[in-house]
Order: structure tokens, then C-alpha cells, then sequence
């Protein structure tokens, strides 16, 4: 599933040593989750017809992230191997419920409009596909910034998706109108298919391609 | 009755289709469309197993975890509905666990062709958000079962037409960038389009 190399632990516990900061580095962009170890994919097209929801969900999946990351890593000596994705699945699912309870005390409309894609980064390939591939062979802090990482390059794909689609589709930015009015008055329309589903598809496999020429990893 | 179950079954495997409307299940999708028979494998498997945890997990919805669901025990005031993904997430694990078994007994073969993916099947979203959005439809337990069951065919299909349009994708010359992965989400985008005709239909 994951095509990324699992490193072995640092040897000196230094906080940011060159292997730590390439744990965080290496996932914004060279091995990054969506377009390149292809994991998580559902949520990053389901909650980006606008950049806010696509936000709110970024940062809870960074959260969940580092969070099942860490404690996984912490008990990677007590599992038996032939539960663990039961035993990962717990964890993750406990997590998610702590964000879901805050992001409905304290963002409940947003939470309404984000519905049932909070309970589904459960099932978000990235938070499991890293703790099997990392954090179940790594030291509890190599694996916070595996999280942190991953997480962040999650977000750099859904920020860029959720900016084009909301541009493109709604002719505005966090719910501030940025296409000038004079083109709607030459002509200009929204092009309401972005914010359909197949303009996620499309907008995404355009970033891939874009993506896949600048780092130019090639497959068949 | 009938023609109101018949509708939800459209809806699901048509006009809302898991896949297509809903991006769920989108990494296994991604991963086992390359063959045919895979993707035939796995559909089978994930219809099965949304079958029988969608009306489970509505059981357990209705009478443990509701908000006042525990008034046949005597709790009318307990609210268990914050333990609603753990609970969800161990049926679907166990379901999918019970699967794997019975498959290594009787069809060994296509269990190996799935490999690891089986044991993902248990992280598929779709199977989670089929769950996830019974609830949020607030459908009865038959509805719920027509639901899951549709989902699964709906998802079945999509996957197959993928893996029928990956194996023709083989000849053909794309750009370097855009093979494996981009390609196949310029495609789906297309099908989803294909997809978006059904809207507006109604029974």
C-alpha cells in the first residue's frame, strides 16, 4: 500500500537532526501521501468544493495523525502482530471521536456541513497505511514528525484542490468573492462543474500530472 | 413498500453512488483496478460485507447507542451516541475478519488474488460512510439493508468498468507524468460525469 521506505530509528536522540527533519521534509513533496504513496484520497476530494471545510479537515487529520502516531509507537513492543489493525483501528477511532465531540461543541455548523467525513479519517488510509508502515518500527518521536509531515503534505494537496475549486467554481476565497465584477459583466461564469464531482476528480488528476513531471517519478 | 425501496436502490447505485458522488472507497479503487477479476473479487466481497453491517450496525444504532435507546433496559436518559465510530468501525473489523476466514476455506484462489487487500476492506471508507450516512438518512432497518446492499453493487460496478477501461489503457501512449495515478482520475472524473446524467430521475 505504502511505497515508503521505513527508516530505522536514529541512533543519537537529537530532537532535529538531519534524519529527523527529512522524516518531516520528505512527505511535503518528495514522497507525498496523496499523489505519490496514494493513500487517503477520499476525504481529500469529498470536503474541498471550499477552502474553509478543507481547512477545519486538515487540521484534524494532522491531530488525528501525530496523535495515533505517537501512541502507536509507544505501544509497538505490547502488539501482537495478528490484532494490530484492530488494536490501530481503536486507537484511531477514540481519537476521532475526541475531535468530532470538539469540532460539535465548538464549530457545530462547520461540523454540519464536514457531516460524516470527520468519522471517516478512521478509515483514512493515511492515519492507518503510517502507523503500520512507520510508527509500528519507529521511536515515539520520529513518528510524531512522520505525522506531522504527512499530515501537512495531506494538506498542501487538499489547500491547492479546495483553492481551485472554490476560485473556479464560486469565484471566491473563504467566502470572499475574488473574481472581479467586471467579468461576470463581460461574460464571465463560474464554472459550476468544480464544484461537482467530477471537477474534484479532474482538478486532482491535474495536480498529480504536475506534480509527477517536477518530481519526475514515472509509472506504468 | 416496494417501490419506495426499489427508488432507494437507484439512488444509491445510480445517482448517489458511493463512489462516483461520495469519493468513498476510493484507495482500494485506486489500488485493485488493474484486472478485471480482481475488481470483480473485491466488489463481491465488499457487497457482502456492507450487506450485513449496515443493518447491524443499524441494530446496534437503534438499541444500544441512540440518544434514549437504552429505554428497554431501563436508561432512557443515557446518550451512548459518542461511541458510535468505535462501535461501528469493531463490527465492520469483526464482519470483515469472518470474511477473510471463509474465504481462505472455500475459495482459496481468489483469496490470494486479493492479498492484502481483504483485510483492508475493513478500512474502506465505503463501508464506514454506508454505515455513517444510514444514520444521517434516517432509514428503517429493511431501508437500511436495500442501502448497504445497493451501495456495494454500485460500488462493484464502478470498479469493474475502471479495470475494464485500466486493461485498454495498457496500449495506449499517455504522457509520463499523467500514468498510473493521473490518469486514472482524469477517467473517473469522466465516469462520475457519465454518472452525474442520472440525476433528475425519479421513480
Amino acid at each position: 500500500m505504502s511505497t515508503a521506505t521505513v527508516a530505522a530509528p536514529a541512533k543519537k536522540a537529537s530532537l532535529f537532526g538531519k534524519k529527523e527533519q527529512k522524516f518531516m521534509k520528505d512527505p511535503l513533496w518528495d514522497t507525498n501521501p496523496i499523489t505519490l504513496q496514494v493513500l487517503g484520497i477520499c476525504s481529500a476530494l469529498a470536503v474541498t468544493s471550499t477552502l474553509k471545510p478543507a481547512l477545519v479537515m486538515c487540521i484534524s487529520v494532522i491531530v488525528v495523525l501525530c496523535g495515533s502516531n505517537v501512541i502507536i509507537s509507544l505501544m509497538r513492543n505490547m502488539i501482537p502482530s495478528k490484532i494490530r489493525i484492530i488494536i490501530m483501528l481503536a486507537v484511531v477511532s477514540t481519537l476521532v471521536t475526541l475531535v468530532d465531540q470538539l469540532l460539535k461543541a465548538y464549530m457545530f455548523e462547520l461540523s454540519k456541513e464536514l457531516s460524516v467525513f470527520v468519522g471517516l479519517i478512521i478509515t483514512n488510509c493515511i492515519v492507518l497505511g503510517r502507523a503500520e508502515a512507520f510508527a509500528l518500527a519507529n521511536k515515539p518521536w520520529p513518528s510524531f514528525l512522520d505525522g506531522l509531515g504527512n499530515g501537512l503534505g495531506y494538506s498542501i494537496i487538499l489547500v491547492l484542490v479546495a483553492i481551485g475549486r472554490e476560485i473556479f467554481g464560486n469565484g471566491s476565497l473563504m467566502g470572499f468573492r475574488v473574481i472581479p465584477q467586471f467579468l461576470y459583466e463581460i461574460g464571465y461564469v463560474n464554472a459550476g462543474l468544480m464544484i461537482l464531482p467530477p471537477g474534484a476528480f479532474i482538478l486532482l488528476g491535474l495536480i498529480i500530472w504536475i506534480q509527477k513531471t517536477f518530481s519526475k517519478t514515472v509509472e506504468d | 413498500m416496494i417501490v419506495e425501496l426499489i427508488s432507494i436502490a437507484t439512488k444509491a447505485i445510480f445517482i448517489e453512488n458511493i463512489l462516483l458522488a461520495s469519493f468513498l472507497g476510493m484507495c482500494s479503487f485506486l489500488a485493485v483496478s488493474k484486472k478485471v477479476d480482481t475488481a470483480v473479487g473485491l466488489g463481491l466481497a465488499v457487497i457482502f460485507v456492507l450487506t450485513v453491517t449496515t443493518p447491524m450496525n443499524w441494530l446496534i444504532n437503534e438499541y444500544l447507542l441512540a440518544d434514549g435507546a437504552l429505554a428497554w433496559a431501563g436508561l432512557p436518559k443515557v446518550n451512548l451516541s459518542f461511541l458510535q465510530f468505535i462501535c461501528y468501525i469493531s463490527t465492520i473489523a469483526a464482519m470483515v475478519q469472518i470474511v477473510e476466514m471463509v474465504m481462505d476455506k472455500f475459495t482459496p484462489s481468489l483469496y490470494q488474488s486479493l492479498g492484502i487487500f481483504l483485510p483492508l476492506i475493513a478500512v474502506n471508507c465505503a463501508i464506514l460512510g454506508t454505515s455513517l450516512f444510514m444514520g444521517t438518512k434516517g432509514y428503517n432497518f429493511t431501508e437500511s439493508t436495500v442501502y448497504g446492499f445497493s451501495s456495494g453493487i454500485g460500488w462493484l460496478m464502478a470498479i469493474v468498468a475502471m479495470a475494464a477501461i485500466r486493461t485498454k489503457l495498457r496500449y495506449s501512449n499517455i504522457p509520463k507524468g499523467l500514468r498510473g495515478l493521473g490518469i486514472t482520475m482524469l477517467i473517473t472524473g469522466l465516469m462520475a460525469l457519465g454518472f452525474m446524467s442520472f440525476i433528475g430521475i425519479t421513480l
